[in-house]
């Protein structure tokens, strides 16, 4: 379970996430919406600790993530994180690029390693690629295997930073399906988002950002349908 | 009849191998500069990069200066100066440690362009997975920036296997000292400075040709 309690972040003399309130449950799908510079990026990274914050507080399973004492190296491990840049790294295979992580930080040997990332990127529907580049795989490719890399370390959560933002849109859809794909296997999800399709198909709960706040959250019938906040309701007139 | 003195004598088969032996040396001297100098370099291109230290501050000044100061000059001062305050070296080792410190004056800035070279949230990526920043910075920072700045390296390490000619000044004898000789024996100055530099070319040639193929590789 992910509790966090009155987070607040600043960049200098930007406030950017104002007193932030969530718990989000296992096997929950929370999708988080709201413009750009919201917040919603940066509340991600909050939570596992790539951003430091200067209020409150966040929890995994119990485990403070900005406490001194938290090995955030062992935490991160339960935490999957897809960002809208994919970030494969260049100079490994597929394969390699999965991997990498299990081998180097859990200690997995080569041939386990290995076979975690073929049936990772079998899971993700890159069986055909496992030998290929990243420069020979297209955005989509490249941004499932951001995802199988994730899931080589056998994450509990997972954290989708606006995964297809950054894609040609005839490949947004083949990344939403693995997203769905995990959803259904009961995956606990973040999804930042601008898909209001998938966060209202895939979703539990849709929680709407507007400048730092979170203004709403509820279940995707609400939000979409009967939003109860001005400013969500404005949002998505916008955005239909 | 009067006899003639001749102090002079032509080039033979015995000075093709003391050029040749000269070169080794020179290949010697830059091989062990560039080697220390590297992974010198590479460590205060990182300081640099993390910036955190007053460290930063003073090894980036006082690159500049080696990076700044003609190197012939810094071979005369150090070797000159250095036995004042007890260091008294060989024109050898005087020349290792002025073309090391050289080289990673150099290797320094190119290290620094390559670890900036890999992009932020690639590293963010790397930590996200629980790499340790030691990981990320091995298994990610170094293949991958390493590669970006490959040629730029390549390029100081042929500076420097030229630039290692000036240690001749300090009397060692390398290639260049060892062509100078000869030519006051020989006066045939264009024999010997065409096999001298054919000599350079033979050291520098492969090693180009070998990171061109290595970036060919990479390029896939």
């Amino acid at each position: 379970m992910i509790e966090i309690r009155d987070l607040h972040k600043h960049f200098g003399d930007l406030h950017v996430l104002k007193g932030i309130d969530l718990d989000v449950k296992k096997g929950e799908v929370l999708s988080v919406i709201g413009s750009s510079g919201s917040g919603k990026s940066t509340l991600l990274y909050c939570i596992n600790s790539l951003e430091k914050i200067q209020q409150g507080s966040v929890k995994i399973d119990g485990i403070d993530v900005h406490a001194k004492s938290t090995d955030v190296n062992k935490l991160r491990q339960k935490l999957g994180m897809v960002f809208q840049q994919w970030n494969s790294f260049p100079h490994l295979t597929a394969m390699e690029n999965v991997a990498l992580a299990p081998r180097i930080v859990k200690g997995k040997s080569k041939e386990e390693a290995l076979h975690i990332a073929e049936t990772q990127l079998k899971h993700v529907g890159l069986g055909d690629k496992l030998k290929n580049y990243p420069s020979a795989l297209s955005g989509g490719q490249q941004q499932r295997l951001a995802i199988a890399r994730a899931l080589a370390m056998e994450p509990e959560y997972m954290l989708f930073d606006e995964a297809t933002s950054a894609l040609d849109p005839e490949k947004v859809g083949e990344v939403l399906d693995t997203m769905r794909l995990l959803a259904e296997e009961g995956m606990t999800m973040i999804c930042v988002t601008h898909e209001m399709g998938f966060a209202r198909d895939v979703s539990d709960r849709v929680a709407y950002f507007h400048h730092g706040v979170m203004e709403e959250i509820g279940p995707p019938e609400q939000i979409f349908d009967a939003p109860v906040s001005e400013h969500t309701r404005k949002f998505l007139a916008n955005v239909r | 009849m009067q006899e003639t003195i001749t102090f002079f004598s032509g080039f033979g088969a015995s000075d093709l191998w003391f050029l040749g032996d000269a070169a080794l040396k020179t290949l010697w001297i830059s091989l062990l500069s560039i080697s220390i100098g590297t992974v010198l370099g590479v460590i205060f291109g990182w300081m640099l990069h993390e910036g955190k230290w007053m460290a930063a501050a003073t090894i980036g000044s006082i690159l500049d200066i080696f990076r700044s100061v003609p190197l012939i000059i810094q071979l005369v001062l150090f070797y000159n100066f250095a036995p004042i305050v007890g260091l008294s070296l060989d024109p050898f080792g005087s020349g290792v440690v002025i073309l090391t410190i050289y080289t990673a004056a150099l290797v320094s800035n190119v290290a620094r362009g390559g670890i900036e070279a890999v992009p932020v949230s690639m590293r963010k990526a790397s930590r996200s997975l629980g790499m340790s920043y030691w990981q990320d910075l091995f298994h990610i920072v170094l293949p991958i920036g390493g590669r970006a700045v490959f040629p730029a390296w390549i390029g100081v390490v042929l500076g420097v296997m030229k630039d290692s000619a000036l240690v001749s000044v300090l009397g060692y004898v390398e290639l260049l000292k060892a062509s100078q000789i000869l030519i006051t024996r020989t006066q045939e100055p264009f024999l010997i400075l065409a096999l001298a530099g054919a000599f350079y070319f033979a050291l520098s040639y492969p090693i180009s040709r070998y990171a061109a193929k290595f970036e060919q590789r990479w390029a896939q």
